[in-house]
């Protein structure tokens, strides 16, 4: 299969009347980690929730394709089954599905009705999967993110992640709240999966998980603008500096932050 | 009158029904004279005709109950009481007629018989058509008959219990079943034996306006077990039919009993049902009690703790469709110290379907150190459809502990998109939170039973979405 390519044009969101995502480009293609970085508030949230099609989110103009496909023409089920993934800053609860039921049923999702994944192959790959991640095996039969901590359900979301195989995946916030031992667990997950056929986005607020998973691509993102695109080094910049220098230099008269 | 609507009869795979073949019925209306031939053609001994006939005096005396659903389509006069599939009942399949047998091949009774159970009764109509016990079950003493011929093979056991537990006089339906009753069944386990596969009913309502009244009794003795499990169809008709059951429960000291419905009735039956256990010292009372179809259900199983150390758990689910009124709920009576109860009601409504739990949790005196818990999560699918709670609470003695907790949830558009980001369909993604919102009820049920909850749920979500 042909590398992967999401290409965003003059993406602009907006939520209840107000724009939150402002004009926005990017190219992500298989084999690149791009690494979006910015202050609170400034709509790197919203951007990835409106990529994966969240109900909540309104998109204003501009085009999303995926290998040429339109993906804003698509429902949230079909962008998933097209090969984009959103890993969630806060994943819902299912009570009563257990982990191992809802990831087969969505590896079923992908394919033909009348194909689906053997059972035993299936257990198998997930163990292996979870023993990856470092993950407790109990953890299959455990309801989806019921009574998870923090650091679970991030782990889990890198296990769908592993499991489903997408080809552009958006982690949003995948650091967040988690010790270092965790974010080391998960970079690795990622870092794992990284080939020439996969492509990531990864959102964050801090430059940390970037020592783990190292970046192509890092932009910074602010007042729902992309506003300064480099290499990794940017990122080092950034942990150095803060984002008040890159503020002054290009004039910009930053709000209180209103929006996570 | 007027005619009731039929609705979800797209959604209702049941609802097929054979050419009458019928071979005797007593006509439309409930007349004395109906009571006295039912009686006789069973051959029955006077002091059962006099029970009937009582009966059937309160019955006319009391008045329709102007609580929990409307009845007012239900119009007793177009009701044929009592129908007479066949003159025979057969001990094997080939005994029982083609055309009831190829019915109860399509609802998969005798595969199961062959895989799972260990004892088949099949009613049709007003008779059971088929009944069988496997022998090593017999072998054991324990009894499993349709109930008109436990009247006639056990006459003193039956009578010690029959009406004992849930009297003609307890309320309007009881006293119908009790004049007109027919079919049903009736178990004895005797002390100390534990029937470890589950023994299996099946209702099945073939004629139209028929009104379906079997009568279940089950003696658990001291330190015995069994696990009772019934289903129920019945064919789509433009005119309701009516079923109305009464089942009563003796677990002595030690025993444990568990009986589990899947009631899928047409979506124009009234299903007006008593259902009541007595639990003697350290007895466990088990109802796992699911209500998908039906146009009215007004069912509250229940359990008389009267020895101490008793326990009751009731376990339900109803889902109410288009046109559909699930008034359910369960009775937890603590007639002794030390008694626990639990009950978990779960509830599902959509497509304008409506959901009430109606349950009672009663205390008397001198009943130290018992404890109830009651727990109702109702998930509402839109805002036609609608959900109520009712919960009664009677303590007369204050050395008890008890705790209530109720959830209403609506199926939230953060869980969707979260299953649909993962490549489900939004169907999928709905019926992945249902089954999960059922499961504490699914994972109670033999596997198989499971797997056709499961089923039937996904059949009555289909075209839930949109």
């Amino acid at each position: 299969m042909a590398r992967p390519v999401l290409d965003i044009r003059g993406f602009r969101v907006g939520i209840e009347g107000r724009e939150i995502v402002k004009g926005l480009d990017l190219t992500v293609r298989g084999g690149e980690v791009h690494a979006i970085m910015g202050p609170n508030g400034t709509g790197k949230s919203t951007f990835a929730s409106a990529l994966m099609g969240h109900p909540a989110y309104e998109v204003l103009s501009g085009t999303v394709t995926l290998d040429g496909r339109d993906v804003l023409e698509m429902a949230v089920d079909e962008r998933a089954r097209a090969g984009l993934f959103l890993a969630m800053q806060y994943p819902a609860e299912i009570s009563g599905v257990s982990n191992a039921n809802f990831l087969r049923t969505a590896l079923n999702a992908r394919r033909e009705e009348n194909d689906p994944v053997p059972v035993l192959k299936f257990h198998k790959e997930l163990k292996e999967k979870m023993a990856g991640l470092s993950i407790d095996p109990t953890f299959a039969e455990r309801y989806v993110n019921e009574g998870f901590s923090g650091g679970e359900k991030k782990r889990n979301e890198i296990l769908q992640m592993a499991v489903l195989q997408p080809r552009i995946a958006i982690l949003d916030e995948i650091d967040s709240g988690l010790d270092i031992d965790a974010v080391k667990v998960v970079a690795q997950g990622v870092n794992d999966m990284l080939s020439e056929n996969f492509g990531v986005l990864i959102i964050t607020h801090y430059q940390r998980i970037l020592n783990y998973i190292h970046p192509t691509n890092v932009h910074v993102m602010m007042q729902g603008r992309i506003v300064r695109s480099s290499g990794p080094e940017l990122a080092e910049q950034l942990e150095a500096r803060g984002y008040d220098w890159l503020r002054q230099e290009l004039g910009i008269e930053e709000p209180l932050p209103q929006e996570a | 009158m007027s005619k009731p609507e039929i609705t979800g009869v797209e959604e209702y795979q049941y609802g097929f029904h054979d050419k009458d073949i019928s071979v005797f019925n007593t006509g439309k209306g409930l007349r004395r004279e109906v009571v006295e031939e039912i009686s006789r053609m069973k051959g029955e001994p006077d002091w059962m005709r006099e029970f009937r006939l009582r009966s059937l005096e309160i019955f006319q005396q009391k008045p329709m109950p102007n609580w929990g659903g409307s009845l007012k389509s239900l119009n007793f006069d177009d009701i044929t009481y009592y129908v007479r599939p066949s003159d025979q009942k057969g001990r094997t399949w080939e005994d029982v007629p083609s055309e009831i047998k190829d019915t109860f091949e399509k609802l998969g009774i005798p595969e199961a018989e062959r895989k799972f159970v260990a004892g088949v009764s099949a009613q049709y109509d007003s008779e059971v058509v088929y009944h069988n016990l496997r022998k090593d079950l017999e072998d054991m003493g324990i009894v499993f008959l349709d109930t008109d011929s436990a009247l006639r093979e056990y006459p003193d056991l039956f009578r010690e219990y029959f009406g004992t537990i849930v009297p003609p006089e307890d309320n309007k339906f009881a006293a119908l079943n009790s004049a007109v009753w027919s079919g049903g069944s009736f178990i004895y386990v005797p002390k100390g034996v534990e029937a470890k596969v589950p023994l299996q009913a099946y209702f099945r309502i073939n004629a139209s306006q028929m009104g379906q009244f079997e009568r279940t009794l089950i003696i658990v003795d001291e330190e015995a077990m069994v696990h009772y499990v019934e289903g129920c169809t019945a064919p789509i008709y433009s005119e309701s039919s009516l079923h109305s059951a009464v089942v009563e429960i003796v677990v002595k000291k030690g025993g444990r009993c568990r009986y589990t419905t899947i009631q899928n009735w047409a979506p124009n039956v009234f299903n007006l049902v008593t259902k009541r256990a007595v639990a003697h010292e350290r007895a466990t009372m088990e109802w796992i009690d699911g209500n998908i179809g039906s146009q009215l259900t007004m069912k509250y199983p229940s359990v008389y703790m009267v020895g101490e150390g008793a326990h009751a758990h009731v376990l339900s689910i109803a889902v109410a469709g288009k046109g559909q009124h699930q008034d359910a709920g369960a009775k937890a009576m603590h007639l002794a110290p030390n008694t626990t109860s639990t009950i978990i009601s779960k509830s599902i409504s959509r497509a304008g379907g409506r959901t009430t739990y109606r349950g009672l949790v009663h205390f008397g005196e001198n009943v130290k150190g018992s404890k109830a818990k009651v727990n109702c999560d109702t998930l509402i699918f839109d805002d036609g459809s609608k959900a109520d709670t009712i919960p009664v609470n009677e303590v007369l003695d204050n050395r008890v502990t008890m705790e209530h907790e109720a959830t209403v949830s609506k199926v939230s558009d953060e869980q969707l998109f979260y299953l649909k980001s993962r490549g489900l369909t939004e169907e999928e993604a709905t019926r992945m939170i249902v089954m999960g919102f059922i499961e504490p009820f699914t994972k109670e049920l033999p596997m198989e039973y499971a797997v056709e909850m499961n089923r039937l749920i996904k059949l009555e979500m289909v075209g839930s979405v949109g």
